[in-house]
C-alpha cells in the first residue's frame, strides 16, 4: 500500500465518519475504485471448507476463496465454465477422467497450484471427508499426476463422465496439499476456518455474530479481476433487519431469499433497489410431500394418487410463493433441461378425482366425513414449507383425510423423519444439485439405512426403480445415462414414492451499483470475481 | 457456598431438559450440511462424543467443570469460555444500558406520574407505557429501525459497531453507543412500564402515611415533601424489582439481539438450544447466574444506601 493509498483511506474513513454523523448516505462509499461490498448473511458455518462440506451455506462465503475445476455457465459447453480445469475429458470405458489443469496460478500464500493438490483434495478430502463427495468419487482408486498441470482420476469401476461433469462446481473445491497435508484430523482442522485458496478474494477476518471479510487478491489468475477490493459478510440472523439494512443502505445485497418474498413487492419499488430472480438455476430447491410407505393406507398408490390430485399446485406457487415459484411435473426439475422430461404422468387439481380414487381404495367417510387420520410434519427450514404444510392440511381435509400437524425444530423435525419414521406424511425441500444421482436418487432408492438426512427413510421399495437407478450409476454413455434419467423419471410419477409440488429458485436482492449481479446459474455461490460496486 | 448444591441441579436439569429434547447436536448439524451418508453420521457422532450415554457425557461435563474448565462447543468448534467471553461484554452493555434507562425513566415519569394521581401527566404516562409494555419487543425493535435507522437514517439499523471501521478510543465508543441506542430504547422501553407503575402505586401508598401527614402539618413545601418524603420511600421497592428484572432482560435481550444482530448472550443461547448444544448452554446459564447474583448483590448494597434502617437493624440483629 503507497502513502498515497493510505492517506485516501484515511480520508475516506473520516469522511464516514462525518457523514454518518450529518445523517447523509453512506453509499459515497461505491465512488471509490473497486470499493467493498458489503453482503447479508444469515448463517455462520462451523466448517468453512467446501471441500469438505458441501452446501450452499458454506459456498456463499468460500466460493471466493477456494475455487473449484469448473463453475456452472449460462452459456458454456455443457452447462459449465473453467475455473482451476482448463479441459478434461473422460474415457470411454468410464475408468479413467483427466483434467487439464490452469497454468500460473498461485496460491494465496504466494505457493504456486499443481496437480498435487488436485489429487490430494480429491483422495484425502473429497473422497473420504466430503458429504456429496463420498458418494460421487466413491469408486475412485488414485489420481495420477504425469506432469504439474495434468489429473487424470483413475476409477475401480466403471463411473459415468457425466456425473463427475455434472457434480464439477459443488464437489471439487480444491485446497492446498502444503498446508493439509500435516493435519492430523483434516474434517476438524482449524485451518478450514482460515481458508488459503486460489480464488479472487483472500480471507481476511472473522468476528464471530458480526461479519466474515474478505480482501482482493491481487495475484489472481483472472486478467483484471477481481473487481472487488473488499467483501463484507454481515451476520443478519433476522430476516426483517436484512431488508430494513439493505434499504438504509448499510448492506448493498442480500442472497439466497434473506429478504422474505413477502417483502418483494415492496422493496422492489424503493428507488435504488432491484430483484433479481435469475442466478439460481443450479440450485433448484424442490417442495416435495415425503410419504411414509409403513402407513397402510399410504402404502396403496391409490391413495398417493388423491392425495396428488388434492394438491393445487398453482395456489401453492401463487401463493405460498408469490410467484417466484414454477409447479412441478416429477422429481427433475425443469432447470436441468438435460434430464427433464415433461412426458411423465400427471396429476391434476381434482377433488372429484381425488374423492373417487379414495371411495375406490375402500376408505369411506365415517360420521364426521372423515376418512382416516395422519400425522403431518412440515420441514421447519423454510417459512414456505410451514406454510404448505398448513396448506397440505387443508387440501386433504376436502378430501376426508384429517391431517395433524407436529411442529418441530430442525433437529427434531430431523431425527422424526429421517431416523425414528415417526411420520405418516412429511414436507422436506431437497435440492436437485445438476444431476438426479447426486441427491435427487436418493430420495427414492431403497435399502437406505436409518439416520441419513435427505433420504427414502419412507420405507418405499421398487426393484424395478432400484435397478434402474443402479443401472445409471455404472451406464458410462451419456446418452444411454440420460435415457435411463428419463424412464426413471417416468417410472416415479407412476409409482408416486412422493409427489412433487413445486421447484423454486431463490431471489437475491441488491442496490443498483452493484453489477453482474446473478450472470450464472450459481451466482450466489460462485467466485463474484467480476462483480462491481 | 449455599448456591452450589442449586447450581448442580440447575445444570443437571437444563442437561437432561436437552437430552428430552428430540434430535442431537448431528441432527442439527446435519440439517445445516444439506446431507450425508450413514458412515460420515456415524463418524461425527463419534467425533462429538454423542455415541456414549448420556449419563456418561454428564459425568465427563460434570467433572471438566469442576476443573473450571467450560467445556467445548461442539456447534461452533470452539472453547465455550472463548464464546462467553467473547458475547459477554455485548449483552452487559445492552442489558445494563436497558435497565438503567428503564429504571431511571419509569421512577422519574413514576413521581411526576405519582405526585399529582389523576392529572393529564398521570393519564397519559400510564396509559403510555402500559401500551408500551403490551408491545412485543420484536415489534418495537423493528419499528424503531424503520423510522430512526431507514426512513429518518440517525442512526444504523443493526449491529454493535461499524464494520471493520478500523475506530479506536473514543470515536470506537461513540460508535457503539449510536449503534446500542435503538436496541437499548427496545428493550428499556418495554420494562418503563413495570418501574412507573410500581413508582406510582408506591407514591400514593406513601401519601397516606403519618410521617408524609407530619411534613404537610409542618408546612413543608410540596417540591420537598415528594422527593424528600414520599419519592425516596417509594423508591425502595423498586430497587428490589431491578435485582428481579435483571433476569427478565436477560430473556428479552434474546428477541432483540436477534433482531438487531448484537452478538450476544441471548442469541448464543437460542443457538445453543437450536443445535443441541448442552454444554454451550449449560455455559450460558451458570454464567448468567453468577451475572444475576452480582446485580443482586449491587442492588442489595444499594438498599443499604438508600434505606439506613435495613443496615443497621441487621447489625443489631
Amino acid at each position: 500500500m503507497t502513502v498515497h493509498d493510505l492517506s485516501r483511506r484515511l480520508l475516506l474513513k473520516g469522511s464516514t465518519f462525518l457523514f454518518a454523523s450529518t445523517v447523509m448516505p453512506k453509499i459515497a462509499f461505491a465512488q471509490a475504485p473497486g470499493g467493498r461490498l458489503v453482503v447479508a448473511a444469515d448463517s455462520e458455518p462451523k466448517n468453512l471448507n467446501p471441500a469438505i462440506v458441501a452446501s450452499n451455506g458454506v459456498f456463499f462465503i468460500s466460493s471466493k476463496i477456494v475455487e473449484p475445476l469448473a463453475e456452472a455457465s449460462y452459456d458454456g459447453p455443457e452447462g459449465l465454465a473453467p475455473r482451476l480445469a482448463v479441459s478434461w475429458e473422460g474415457s470411454d470405458d468410464g475408468l479413467f477422467a483427466t483434467f487439464w489443469l490452469r497454468e500460473g496460478v498461485t496460491w494465496h500464500d504466494g505457493q504456486p497450484f499443481t496437480s498435487a493438490d488436485v489429487a490430494f483434495s480429491a483422495l484425502q478430502v473429497w473422497k473420504p471427508l466430503q458429504n456429496l463427495g463420498r458418494l460421487v468419487f466413491a469408486n475412485l482408486e488414485a489420481v495420477d499426476t504425469p506432469d504439474e498441470h495434468t489429473a487424470i482420476f483413475r476409477f475401480s469401476k466403471p463411473t459415468p463422465f457425466q456425473l463427475i461433469r455434472n457434480a464439477l462446481p459443488a464437489v471439487t473445491a480444491v485446497i492446498p496439499k502444503h498446508v493439509f497435508a500435516d493435519e492430523t484430523d483434516i474434517a476438524t482442522s482449524p485451518k478450514n476456518n482460515q481458508l488459503i485458496g486460489t480464488g479472487p478474494f483472500k480471507f481476511a477476518e472473522y468476528r464471530p455474530g458480526e461479519y466474515y471479510r474478505l480482501v482482493r487478491n491481487e495475484d489472481y489468475w483472472g486478467e483484471g479481476l477481481p473487481k472487488l477490493d473488499e467483501i463484507i459478510y454481515r451476520v443478519l440472523p433476522d430476516r426483517a433487519a436484512a431488508a430494513g439494512a439493505l434499504e438504509a443502505e448499510e448492506i448493498q445485497l442480500a442472497a439466497f431469499s434473506q429478504v422474505p418474498l413477502s417483502d418483494l413487492a415492496r422493496i422492489s419499488k424503493v428507488d435504488g433497489i432491484v430483484v433479481y430472480t435469475k442466478g439460481y438455476e443450479a440450485l433448484t430447491y424442490q417442495l416435495v410431500v415425503e410419504i411414509n410407505h409403513r402407513r397402510k393406507e399410504l402404502a396403496d398408490l391409490k391413495v398417493r394418487q388423491a392425495i396428488a390430485h388434492a394438491i393445487d399446485k398453482d395456489f401453492v406457487v401463487n401463493t405460498i410463493f408469490l410467484g417466484y415459484a414454477t409447479a412441478s411435473t416429477g422429481i427433475v426439475p425443469k432447470n436441468a433441461p438435460e434430464f427433464y422430461d415433461p412426458s411423465v404422468p400427471t396429476y391434476d387439481f381434482n377433488v372429484e378425482t381425488a374423492n373417487a380414487l379414495l371411495d375406490e381404495a375402500g376408505y369411506s367417510r365415517d360420521a364426521n366425513g372423515t376418512r382416516f387420520s395422519l400425522k403431518l410434519l412440515p420441514a421447519p427450514y423454510f417459512s414456505e414449507t410451514r406454510q404448505f404444510g398448513d396448506y397440505l392440511r387443508q387440501a386433504l381435509a376436502k378430501i376426508g383425510i384429517d391431517a395433524q400437524i407436529v411442529n418441530n425444530d430442525s433437529a427434531a423435525h430431523q431425527k422424526a423423519v429421517y431416523t425414528d419414521h415417526d411420520f405418516d406424511l412429511a414436507v422436506a425441500p431437497p435440492v436437485f444439485r445438476g444431476d438426479p444421482a447426486i441427491s435427487t436418487t436418493i430420495l427414492v432408492r431403497s435399502g437406505i439405512p436409518a439416520g441419513v438426512p435427505f433420504s427414502n427413510q419412507g420405507g418405499f421399495q421398487n426393484g424395478k426403480l432400484d435397478a434402474l437407478i443402479d443401472k445409471a450409476n455404472t451406464t458410462v454413455d451419456t446418452a444411454e445415462r440420460t435415457e435411463l434419467f428419463k424412464q426413471f423419471q417416468r417410472l416415479v410419477a407412476e409409482t408416486l414414492p412422493l409427489i412433487n409440488v413445486a421447484e423454486w429458485g431463490f431471489v437475491t436482492v441488491a442496490r443498483s451499483n452493484v453489477k453482474n449481479v446473478s450472470n450464472n446459474p450459481r451466482w450466489a455461490v460462485s467466485n463474484w470475481a467480476d462483480t462491481e460496486v | 457456598m449455599s448456591s452450589i448444591p442449586v447450581l448442580l441441579i440447575v445444570i443437571v436439569g437444563t442437561f437432561f431438559l436437552l437430552e428430552l429434547a428430540p434430535g442431537d447436536a448431528v441432527d442439527a448439524y446435519l440439517v445445516t450440511i444439506g446431507g450425508g451418508d450413514p458412515a460420515l453420521v456415524q463418524a461425527l457422532r463419534e467425533s462429538y462424543g454423542l455415541d456414549q450415554s448420556a449419563l456418561v457425557r454428564l459425568w465427563v461435563y460434570l467433572t471438566s467443570l469442576a476443573h473450571l474448565d467450560l467445556g467445548w462447543s461442539v456447534q461452533f468448534g470452539r472453547p465455550i469460555r472463548d464464546l462467553i467471553l467473547e458475547r459477554l461484554p455485548n449483552t452487559m452493555w445492552l442489558m445494563g444500558a436497558a435497565l438503567a434507562l428503564s429504571f431511571t425513566l419509569g421512577s422519574l415519569l413514576g413521581i411526576i406520574a405519582g405526585a399529582r394521581p389523576g392529572s393529564v401527566f398521570d393519564r397519559f404516562f400510564s396509559i403510555g407505557s402500559l401500551a408500551l409494555y403490551a408491545v412485543p419487543s420484536f415489534w418495537l425493535g423493528l419499528v424503531l429501525i424503520i423510522i430512526f435507522a431507514v426512513q429518518l437514517r440517525w442512526l444504523p439499523t443493526s449491529g454493535i459497531e461499524t464494520i471493520a471501521s478500523g475506530k479506536t478510543g473514543l470515536a470506537r465508543a461513540i460508535d457503539i453507543t449510536r449503534h446500542l441506542v435503538l436496541p437499548v430504547s427496545a428493550l428499556g422501553l418495554i420494562y418503563l412500564a413495570l418501574f412507573l407503575r410500581m413508582m406510582r402505586a408506591g407514591m400514593a401508598e406513601t401519601w397516606r402515611q403519618d410521617f408524609v401527614l407530619a411534613a404537610r402539618a409542618k408546612g413543608l413545601a410540596r417540591r420537598r415533601i415528594v422527593l424528600r418524603h414520599v419519592a425516596r420511600n417509594a423508591l425502595l421497592p423498586l430497587v428490589t424489582m431491578l435485582g428481579l428484572q435483571a433476569a427478565a432482560m436477560l430473556g428479552g435481550s434474546v428477541v432483540i439481539e436477534s433482531v438487531f444482530a448484537i452478538p450476544g448472550f441471548g442469541r448464543l443461547a437460542q443457538e445453543a438450544v437450536a443445535g443441541r448444544d448442552a454444554p454451550l448452554l449449560i455455559g450460558i446459564i451458570i454464567v448468567s447466574a453468577v451475572l444475576v447474583l452480582i446485580i443482586n448483590l449491587l442492588v442489595d448494597i444499594a438498599y443499604a444506601l438508600l434505606d439506613p434502617r435495613v443496615g443497621a437493624s441487621e447489625g443489631r440483629a
